[in-house]
């Protein structure tokens, strides 16, 4: 027998980011479960989409470490970050336009496998978001939230073991959202771990664990759905303070 | 008749529809707040009153006059001004320029001074800065402009989307501070705020929307008190968790 892998899979220390003299994320830490679901939340501009950004190596921290599996990514390539096992989507999607969806999905580098084999694990995960019909259409032709699917399927390419959403919910109808759903707990239940950044607060605090909260750039709160509701500090973080 | 009413309005953007039937109502004198999470459509409420983006139903009128397909800048001589999110400036223009920028409609050059003296009064700072490029003052300054920048046309009603958003805290109160001041002196103030509390604290009347929709509304004071409002921005009950 291995050693017992650590109960977290990814964690951030003391992250820091600043923009000219915006200090985006002033020092972040949180340490992710391994085999989860999490969520990280806050109000706008709190620092959540620059700390995926920092977690995947599109910026390099000003200090602090990320620390995946033991290692330290911190100023690491995305690419490099990719070839680890950690994959996201993004906000807004980056799917091909004038690809087909098929194309979209195998444009994915660094597979490592036979052309035949990366062609049957595209269709399989186009299967799995139910796009099988719409597999030779132009990226550019699917509807908003059918573009999502295509992008969350294309991240699961490279089979990663870490899987990052930006905001999976946004402009995605009901329907697409719950199959959305579903295949993220698919996902959890093969063992992956899953962060979330959302604003549907009804899809965070009934899909979560665990869920972080960052406003100013730092983590005010850390704890299971029912606990982070009640905490007088995310409610002020997002409902405001008195003078 | 209030000053300016939304009656069951519907909007989008494209053939996406963000508003489905929102009704708003403020009397002049008033400062009334709109809040209510991400999405709710504060912005977009905001955004259709002006012209900017696509109508789909409803009525809008501002001080009796119909606003439905009217020009942003005839909505501007009507009196309504309009601070947009985001501190947006001229970034390459100087502090003058941009409230120059302001009174584009105004041709009447003593009238343009007389204005642009009560701006630097009201924000003695700007006044300091007159020459300043726009785009290298701070966070805080550059909402300053954009306000005095709207109230160059002395309007009777301004609104203000998300004023404090992305400040440090000193601003905040600043901002704050001068929207009181400009309501004392006679300004009918409709604003959008993430920072609801402080937001709902200077204002007689506020509305909370969620998802498109009109949820509550009230008094400033009865929307702090109620615990149903801040439970909007945190979801609702917590059902079993799923997968685990």
């Amino acid at each position: 027998m291995g050693p017992r892998p650590d109960q977290n899979v990814l964690e951030a220390r003391n992250l820091k980011k600043a923009f000219g003299g915006v200090r985006a994320v002033d020092g972040c830490s949180f340490a992710v479960p391994r085999g989860k679901i999490s969520g990280l939340i806050g109000p706008n501009g709190s620092g959540k989409t620059t700390t995926f950004n920092l977690l995947t190596g599109l910026l390099s921290p000003d200090s602090g470490q990320v620390i995946y599996e033991g290692e330290n990514l911190a100023g690491l390539r995305p690419y490099q970050i990719f070839r680890k096992g950690i994959t996201r989507t993004f906000q807004i999607t980056r799917i091909f336009r004038e690809m087909t969806v098929l194309e979209n999905m195998l444009s994915v580098t660094g597979l490592d496998v036979p052309d035949r084999v990366a062609r049957e694990r595209a269709e399989e995960l186009i299967g799995f978001v139910n796009l099988t019909h719409l597999r030779a259409e132009y990226g550019g032709r699917l509807s908003y939230g059918q573009q999502k699917l295509l992008e969350f399927a294309r991240a699961l390419m490279t089979d990663p073991a870490l899987i990052l959403l930006d905001e999976p919910a946004a402009g995605v109808n009901r329907t697409l959202l719950q199959h959305l759903l579903d295949h993220i707990h698919r996902l959890e239940a093969e063992g992956k771990t899953i962060v979330i950044v959302e604003h549907d607060m009804n899809v965070i605090m009934n899909h979560c664990e665990r869920i972080f909260v960052m406003d100013y750039g730092v983590k005010i709160a850390e704890g299971p759905p029912a606990e982070i509701q009640r905490d007088e500090r995310v409610i002020e973080a997002y409902f405001g303070r008195r003078r | 008749m209030p000053l300016l009413e939304l009656r069951n309005v519907a909007a989008g953007y494209g053939p996406i529809e963000i508003l489905h039937g929102v009704s708003l109502q403020v009397n002049a004198g008033e400062v009334v707040s709109v809040i209510g999470p991400n999405g709710a459509g504060k912005s977009t409420a905001f955004k259709v009153v002006m012209g900017l983006i696509n109508y789909l139903g409803g009525q809008i009128s501002f001080d009796g006059h119909d606003l439905v397909g009217v020009r942003p800048d005839r909505i501007l001589a009507l009196g309504l001004g309009y601070v947009p999110q985001g501190r947006v400036v001229f970034s390459q223009m100087t502090v003058r320029e941009n409230l120059e920028m302001g009174a584009y409609l105004q041709r009447d050059k003593a009238k343009l001074e007389a204005s642009m003296g009560w701006v630097f009064s009201l924000f003695p700072r700007l006044g300091e800065r007159k020459r300043q490029l726009a785009g290298t003052m701070s966070g805080g300054e550059q909402q300053m402009l954009a306000m005095g920048r709207a109230l160059m046309m002395r309007p009777r009603m301004m609104m203000l989307d998300e004023p404090s958003l992305g400040l440090s805290p000193r601003f905040v109160d600043e901002v704050f501070d001068k929207i009181v001041e400009l309501a004392r002196g006679g300004l009918t103030v409709m604003l959008v705020e993430q920072n609801a509390a402080r937001a709902l604290e200077i204002s007689h009347r506020g509305y909370v929307l969620e998802l498109g929709r009109n949820r509550f509304e009230g008094t400033g004071r009865e929307l702090l008190d109620n615990p149903e409002v801040k439970r909007l921005y945190l979801g609702g009950e917590v059902r079993a968790l799923r997968g685990s």
